[in-house]
């Protein structure tokens, strides 16, 4: 289980690799063979799928939008309901995934960071679920936007570790959670939240995002008859959109759009639109965009949404921006608020902030396409978390 | 490969002593601090010198080197910066080895190869990169030899036998071994396992050994001295800094590392 053999490519183009300290080594390669000897398993993959259908609520529907439709004027707008799994969130699909390979790997305790808190939620719910310890390691700043999911954690029986270091937000987090594992890691796994960190963690959680875009693309051949002309999701680390991308990308005949948060805009400097204006560095593990300065060194960013609030983004999504596979763009927290609002008026369904992101572009896009066009989007969570951010954004006090 | 670390190594194994290798970062807690307190590292017996070139987020390290990296950073220090360092305390007479030792970023935003190149110009003897294992190693490896500089790998006590000739294939003048599994920052005690690691490094390479993180004190060097050729002390470095009143911090630090190698 030690060797280190690399049988899945560590690389997105120019993108990925595995740029961890040595002490760390050891684990990522146990991972990957972990992975592959769960793949060639029968029983993984089928407890997996027992699992995604009995307790996370999948497949989770494809929802027509017909009055956000008819707001657009143009395309026809479908939801991948993301949001009806369970805790409400795409984060679920992969947390599940990885802990059962933390127990094929004999590890019983989790290690996990969190922005917006449904990382943290879901990977507190499967270790409750599994019998796992579990540490969840939050900026303050997030802790302070996103109280509820601090809670939920706690209820569920997590150990919330607050990290007060940096910009308090989604990368300190990270940066602890890898000090907790360089300490801890014959005993801990570290359940990574999105397509990030060192191979091979941007390919298995691209792996278990992809039943997002297995089910949309299938449920999009039944329901409309024919594959989306455009896609759309929102990118902070990445995964709910590769997830949503991945099935489709040999698909010629479907855009693939990432929408970036642009926080106060693009020229405040105060963004997380890494893909959209950062260049290519190394940062936890991984060669991809980052949002650093002229020096190397990592900026801080902003956005409404805790969970797109990170100044990298999965190799992945870099290697599609190069190779133009994908676009990418970035919508800020006004436009977000904007989106947030349409989705709740028209079809009774609030979105998280994140989303709300691409709900604003995806009706930009389809209001300049024809009605017999669709456009598919990725709508990853709901927005319950984010009622007090609301909120204080529109000046109501609760 | 660096000379000067050849030959450093060459003469403690002569002089049957261990070497003794401590660590600062580059710009804390000022930039005009830095020159003056590598000239006292070497004043207080310091053998060979890491210079950390200060990152945002620097994962392997624990709370007091953290600390020192935030500062430095937001001192404005770069890595062209800890170039500067090392020109000036070579015309200040520096005569050890000095490794530039962090994280891959700042680097690769600097331009790998002008890196590597202008690091050889300013008198430093090779590089020490924290988030560079041997499989992302091969180019950047490959430049440090064409300019007479050494890459100096990590090895941690979670390097199994397997991977133990390819963890040590990228050395040419010696290996620092992670005593623990764990961040930098000061212990109380060596781990007993330590020896089995090192024996196990030993049957791999014939290089000789550094051993870092968790050491501070002079019992400890003494007890690294029996399983290697050079002590690390960092952490320890950054808190003497602190410690010591604002005007006499070179002062201080030459004395903890009189102190700690028994150099006086």
């Amino acid at each position: 289980m030690t060797q280190a053999t690399t049988r899945l490519s560590s690389r997105f183009g120019d993108f990925g690799g595995m740029f961890i300290p040595e002490v760390l080594v050891a684990a990522h390669n146990e991972l990957e063979e972990a992975y592959h000897a769960a793949l060639a398993d029968p029983e993984f993959g089928e407890e997996l799928a027992t699992l995604q259908r009995h307790y996370v609520g999948r497949p989770t529907p494809l929802y027509f939008a017909e009055r956000l439709t008819a707001e657009a004027g143009g395309a026809r707008i479908w939801l991948k309901r993301e949001d009806l799994a369970h805790t409400g969130a795409h984060k679920i699909n992969n947390a599940l995934g990885q802990a059962l390979l933390a127990r094929r790997l004999g590890k019983p305790r989790i290690i996990a960071e969190t922005g917006a808190g449904q990382h943290g939620v879901a990977t507190a719910t499967v270790c409750a679920m599994l019998g796992l310890e579990c540490v969840v390691y939050m900026g303050t700043e997030d802790m302070r936007r996103q109280s509820l999911n601090v809670f939920r954690m706690k209820m569920l029986g997590a150990t919330v570790a607050p990290v007060d270091s940096g910009s308090k937000t989604l990368k300190d987090a990270i940066n602890e959670a890898m000090r907790d594992w360089v300490t801890n890691v014959s005993t801990t796994h570290y359940l990574i939240g999105s397509v990030i960190g060192g191979h091979p963690f941007p390919t298995i959680v691209r792996d278990l995002q992809s039943v997002i875009g297995k089910e949309a693309r299938a449920q999009m051949l039944e329901q409309a008859g024919k594959l989306p002309d455009l896609a759309v999701a929102c990118v902070g680390g990445g995964s709910n959109a590769i997830g949503l991308f991945h099935p489709f990308i040999e698909d010629a005949s479907v855009s693939l759009l990432g929408v970036e948060a642009g926080g106060h805009g693009l020229g405040s400097g105060a963004h997380s639109a890494t893909l959209v204006a950062g260049r290519p560095g190394v940062l936890h593990g991984a060669h991809t965009y980052l949002l650093q300065d002229d020096a190397g060194q990592i900026l801080e960013t902003h956005s409404i949404s805790a969970g797109l609030d990170y100044p990298g983004v999965g190799p992945e999504h870099s290697w599609l921006k190069a190779s133009e596979r994908a676009r990418y763009t970035a919508v800020d927290d006004r436009q977000a608020l904007d989106g947030f609002k349409a989705l709740s008026r028209t079809e009774g369904i609030i979105p998280a902030l994140e989303p709300s992101h691409a709900i604003y572009q995806a009706l930009e896009e389809a209001r300049r396409m024809r009605p017999d066009e669709d456009v598919l989007i990725g709508l990853s969570g709901r927005g319950d978390k984010d009622m007090h951010t609301v909120a204080d954004a529109l000046g109501v006090t609760l | 490969m660096s000379q000067r670390l050849k030959d450093t190594f060459a003469r403690g194994k002569a002089e049957d002593r261990t070497l003794f290798m401590p660590y600062i970062t580059g710009g804390y807690p000022e930039s005009f601090e830095t020159v003056p307190l590598l000239l006292a590292l070497e004043a207080g017996g310091a053998d060979i010198i890491e210079l950390g070139v200060p990152f945002t987020d620097p994962v392997a390290d624990g709370a007091t080197i953290q600390h020192a990296n935030e500062v430095a950073v937001a001192n404005g220090t770069t890595f062209q910066d800890c170039l500067e360092f090392v020109r000036e305390a070579r015309s200040r007479g520096l005569a050890a080895p000095v490794l530039l030792m962090g994280y891959y970023n700042p680097v690769l935003s600097y331009g790998v190869e002008r890196a590597v190149a202008d690091a050889a110009t300013a008198g430093a003897d090779g590089f020490i990169m924290v988030d560079m294992p041997p499989e992302e190693a091969g180019d950047f490896v490959a430049l440090c030899g064409r300019h007479d500089l050494s890459f100096v790998p990590l090895i941690a006590p979670t390097t199994g036998d397997s991977r133990m000739p390819l963890a040590t294939s990228t050395a040419d003048a010696f290996l620092y071994c992670v005593s623990v599994t764990g961040t930098t920052g000061q212990r109380d005690s060596l781990p007993p396992e330590l020896g089995a690691f090192i024996e196990r490094v030993r049957a791999s390479s014939p290089l000789p050994i550094a051993i870092g993180f968790g050491i501070s004190r002079r019992e400890h060097v003494e007890a690294v001295g029996k399983l290697a050729d050079a002590a690390i002390v960092g952490s320890a470095i950054i808190a003497a800094i602190d410690a010591a009143e604002p005007e006499r911090r070179a002062e201080r630090v030459r004395e903890y590392v009189e102190g700690v190698t028994g150099h006086n």
